[in-house]
């Protein structure tokens, strides 16, 4: 046979490719910090559990240059990661009314808009507020 | 080689071809079907249709005014016992498309949307937004899909039919991908190939439009009739020449002159109508004949808009609005400004007459049979005739669903009656021959570019709008010149696996052979008849040309034109009147 | 006029063992496309370059292409946003068979997998048509508009690195049918869109969506998918008497 379609490799050079696809492995790899924040919060309710001594030492972890380093990177791409979510949230859930659709700003202003209640509540509960 | 056996085989898989691939899936299962098609059906240039597909369903309307328009937009070339067939099923065709999903535009409570359309009386031109044929050629293939006695072959060109016996028996056809010839052995054949537009340098055709199925059947003994009357629509864009459909005017889009006038009154389709209040049948609306024939002698007048592409018209719809452009008119916005430069909603749009339809084709009659016993034709590349001298826009997309159905019903009946007979191998060897004798020349002068660029100069300059004596006696000496030369074509590629030089070289075969019998029969009638005008005899002749031209291909040389009767029923040659404000 | 460069992928299986690039320098009018440029090359420079075009305006789907490392259809990439040398390589992801021409059967076969025709809720009406009101028709048009390019399997990393999943125009196809007021045939599909290779492949890179010509945004509709799958399946095993 004369024909011989040839199969163009894939390496992970397609994340540079354009800047739409290295967004999304930031996005993704924002993960990695949410997942390790959540693990801390584990640990320190673990802490919490065990008495007064191993919550100071919890908390004086969570003070250290390190913790507050890390703390920072956490809360930047949670923000990321947040807000692109909202962003994209119309597209997955488009509500018709009658011939038109409710424009993307409030369906992803209504996500922001809870973001802001529910970290009120937080913020107040939590005695930050 | 290769050799698949199959009971009907369908060469082209645009909206006629799938039509009838469904049609005998439906009629019986146990029927084996190959589809074959130079591209993948989704490219078929019945994408490309925008304005919609006539059938009449409103309660105002009748289907004896559609009858009507048809026969008077024909200029009394329809055959017109083939036009009350074809207004009758038409509604049910359109219907059934529905039926399969066809996501046709809706009026308020729900039932489908008809919008006006030039040539009409009445609104009866269902659409889908602008992109009408596009619905209709994706709701086809998507239900064709569904029915897996329907076996297709994407990207195999047939190079030729097989005929032995006197019946078509099969035909040759070179896949693509790997350069290898295949034979089909089949029982019938239908050819729903389209038009052949690419002939000329300026048209709304895409690359395939190059009248391989009308060359195929020609080749083949069976004569090509009509082929003069090659259909102008008025609104192409000049830059790329791709079509703004016709629905543009029919949502209330003028046409002006370099002056800012409605010049279109002064053709006989006045009197003016009311700006965004189309009136049916008149001004705008009038068939594509008369308003391409009206921007010509507005270019002679020297009233036509200079371009860098040339002379042109400009199309004003500023007055639709918006909205209405944007929910109506979509893809015409978006070439618009694409490829013009120019926003409709905000400026006229600077359009011309460029090629679009050819109502002439392969000789069919009422039931899409060929005078070659098991060869069926439909869609464009046939003409029955419903469409006569001039096509009223509309009228092709259903035409594509009538007698695909009609072709397919045809071909099964033969299919019923006669047997499966073996063929000689020899056909399909010498039809590979051929092709290896084109592949392997030596020390040809002639390039595939080169011959189609004289082509298309020979048949924008001598047949186009209006034509002469003189004018059509240089191009057939030319069309012959030509056809002589393409014997010398070498092709730079001769290479197997996807060889684009070799189809295009067999495109300008078909081309050529099909361009001949256009200037050929052009000649031969001297009279003005729809879209034939000629400045030496510019009456219409009833008492001698109230007839079909038959071209009948000569291998050695011109094509032979004889004549057949048209059929008149009910409906006797009368006057085209698209002046306003004649009573119903 | 300029002058223009491009830098076009070869490849003859006939005599290459892979593909390489090869340079034009053409004329062309300033309003042209990148179709435009190689209709040119082939007709004066080099018939051989073999490639798919038809309509010419962006309804067809035939030319699909890699221009400077991005999907475009050749015929709306216009010269005019281009600086430089113009690279253009066959569509990502799909085998190529010779120069800019692509195997393109796993992307037609899916197509068909997704039962893309109307599998009706209800017998069609003895006369007429079935009624759908234009709010009905919104519901599922944009999803209609798609004209098989596949510059959205170009650009989605996941069939890049996964070739056995669906795809964004199929399940967007799928969906297209999904919504249609006349269809009742979501549970059939769910098969193959609600598999493993089906939706569940999708990780919102929303590439597809940003390529798409026709603006039929699939990255939407599979998410839709998505979520529509997921309520029908909690529907089946919570409350299996509810009719879908």
């Amino acid at each position: 046979m004369n024909r011989n379609p040839y199969l163009r490799p894939i390496t992970s050079e397609w994340i540079f490719r354009h800047p739409r696809y290295l967004r999304y492995m930031v996005r993704e790899f924002s993960c990695l910090f949410i997942g390790g924040w959540t693990l801390l919060m584990v640990w320190g309710l673990k802490q919490l559990a065990e008495g007064p001594a191993a919550w100071a030492a919890f908390l004086e972890l969570l003070r250290s240059p390190a913790s507050i380093v890390f703390h920072l990177l956490a809360l930047a791409f949670a923000i990321y990661h947040s807000v692109t979510w909202f962003n994209l949230t119309p597209k997955a859930l488009p509500l018709q009314v009658g011939e038109g659709f409710v424009p993307d700003w409030v369906i992803a202003g209504a996500h922001y808009a809870a973001w802001v209640v529910v970290s009120s509540c937080v913020l107040i509960l939590g005695g930050a507020l | 080689m290769e050799t698949i056996s199959t009971d009907v085989a369908i060469v082209g898989a645009g909206g006629a071809g799938l039509r009838a691939a469904i049609a005998l899936a439906q009629a019986d299962p146990a029927l084996r079907i190959a589809l074959v098609s130079k591209v993948y059906p989704m490219r078929s240039h019945t994408c490309a249709a925008e304005g919609g597909a006539a059938g009449v369903i409103k309660p105002d309307d009748s289907l004896e005014r559609h009858f009507d328009d048809t026969v008077g937009g024909g200029d009394w070339l329809s055959d017109q016992d083939a036009v009350d067939y074809f207004v009758r099923e038409a509604p049910k065709e359109l219907i059934q498309l529905e039926h399969w999903g066809c996501p046709w535009s809706r009026a308020a409570d729900g039932s489908v949307a008809v919008r006006p359309f030039g040539g009409m009386k009445k609104q009866r031109t269902w659409f889908a937004a602008d992109k009408s044929g596009f619905h209709i050629l994706h709701t086809l293939f998507q239900t064709s899909l569904q029915f897996a006695s329907i076996q297709r072959f994407d990207e195999y060109y047939v190079t030729e039919l097989l005929v032995a016996d006197g019946r078509c028996a099969g035909l040759a056809a070179i896949e693509m991908r790997s350069g290898q010839m295949r034979r089909f052995d089949a029982r019938a054949v239908i050819i729903a190939g389209g038009g052949a537009g690419r002939m000329f340098p300026f048209t709304t055709n895409g690359a395939i439009k190059t009248g391989d199925g009308m060359a195929l059947a020609y080749r083949a003994g069976v004569p090509l009739k009509d082929m003069e009357f090659v259909q102008y629509h008025p609104t192409g864009l000049p830059s790329t020449g791709t079509l703004l459909t016709e629905a543009c005017r029919g949502e209330g889009g003028v046409l002006l002159n370099r002056q800012g006038r409605r010049f279109l009154q002064d053709y006989g389709m006045g009197p003016e109508t009311p700006l965004g209040r189309p009136v049916l049948k008149t001004m705008e609306l009038g068939p594509r004949d008369r308003v391409s024939q009206a921007f010509w002698h507005e270019q002679k007048k020297g009233n036509a808009l200079s371009t860098r592409w040339g002379d042109a018209m400009l199309l004003d719809m500023r007055h639709l609005g918006e909205k209405t452009i944007n929910e109506r008119l979509p893809l015409v916005r978006d070439m618009s400004i694409s490829y013009m430069g120019v926003d409709p909603v905000t400026d006229p749009v600077p359009v011309r007459p460029v090629v679009h339809y050819m109502m002439g084709g392969i000789d069919t009659d009422i039931d899409a049979a060929t005078s070659l016993p098991g060869l069926y034709a439909a869609g464009e590349c046939a003409c029955v005739s419903i469409n006569g001298a001039n096509r009223l826009g509309s009228n092709s997309l259903t035409e594509l669903l009538v007698f695909g159905r009609r072709a397919a019903l045809s071909a099964l009946e033969f299919v019923g009656k006669n047997a499966a007979r073996p063929l000689p191998a020899s056909l399909a060897e010498d039809a590979r021959g051929r092709i290896r004798e084109l592949m392997q020349r030596t020390g040809g002068k002639e390039t595939v570019a080169g011959l189609r660029k004289e082509m298309m100069q020979a048949m924008e300059e001598h047949a186009g709008i209006y034509r002469g004596g003189e004018g059509l006696a240089a191009a057939c000496e030319k069309l012959g010149e030509l056809r002589r030369r393409y014997r010398q074509i070498e092709l730079h590629d001769k290479t197997n696996v996807y060889n684009t030089d070799l189809l295009q070289a067999l495109e300008l075969g078909s081309m050529l052979d099909c361009a001949e019998a256009v200037v050929q029969s052009a000649a031969a009638r001297k009279e003005s008849r729809g879209a034939h005008q000629r400045l030496d005899f510019p009456q219409r002749d009833d008492r001698n040309f109230l007839r079909h031209s038959l071209a009948s291909y000569d291998a050695g040389g011109a094509p032979r034109i004889g004549y057949r009767d048209v059929v008149i029923t009910r409906s006797p040659p009368g006057v085209r009147d698209y002046s306003g404000g004649h009573d119903e | 006029m300029r002058q223009v460069e491009l830098e076009v992928l070869r490849y003859h299986p006939e005599t290459d063992r892979e593909p390489h690039f090869q340079r034009y320098r053409v004329e062309c009018q300033e309003e042209w496309v990148v179709l435009d440029a190689l209709n040119h090359v082939k007709e004066t420079l080099d018939p051989t370059l073999s490639y798919r075009w038809s309509c010419h305006m962006a309804v067809c789907g035939s030319c699909g292409m890699m221009v400077n490392g991005e999907p475009k259809l050749a015929c709306k990439a216009f010269l005019r946003d281009y600086q430089g040398v113009i690279r253009v390589e066959p569509l990502r992801h799909f085998p190529v068979e010779r120069d800019l021409v692509t195997v393109i059967d796993d992307f037609v076969a899916k197509l068909a997998r997704v039962k893309p025709y109307l599998i009706p809720k209800d017998p069609p009406p003895e006369a007429g048509e079935y009624r759908q009101t234009p709010a009905q028709l919104k519901r599922y048009k944009q999803f209609t508009l798609c004209i098989n390019c596949m510059l959205c399997y170009a650009a989605c990393p996941e069939y890049g690195l996964i070739p056995q999943y669906l795809g964004p125009a199929a399940i967007a196809l799928g969906h297209r049918w999904n919504r249609d007021s006349r269809d009742g045939g979501r549970e059939a599909r769910g098969e193959e869109l609600a598999a493993k290779e089906g939706v569940w492949e999708c990780s919102f890179v929303g590439a597809c969506s940003e390529v798409c010509p026709e603006h039929v945004d699939p990255a939407g509709a599979i998410q839709q998918v998505k979520i529509e799958s997921t309520v029908d399946w909690y529907q089946e095993h919570l409350m299996p008497w509810l009719k879908k």
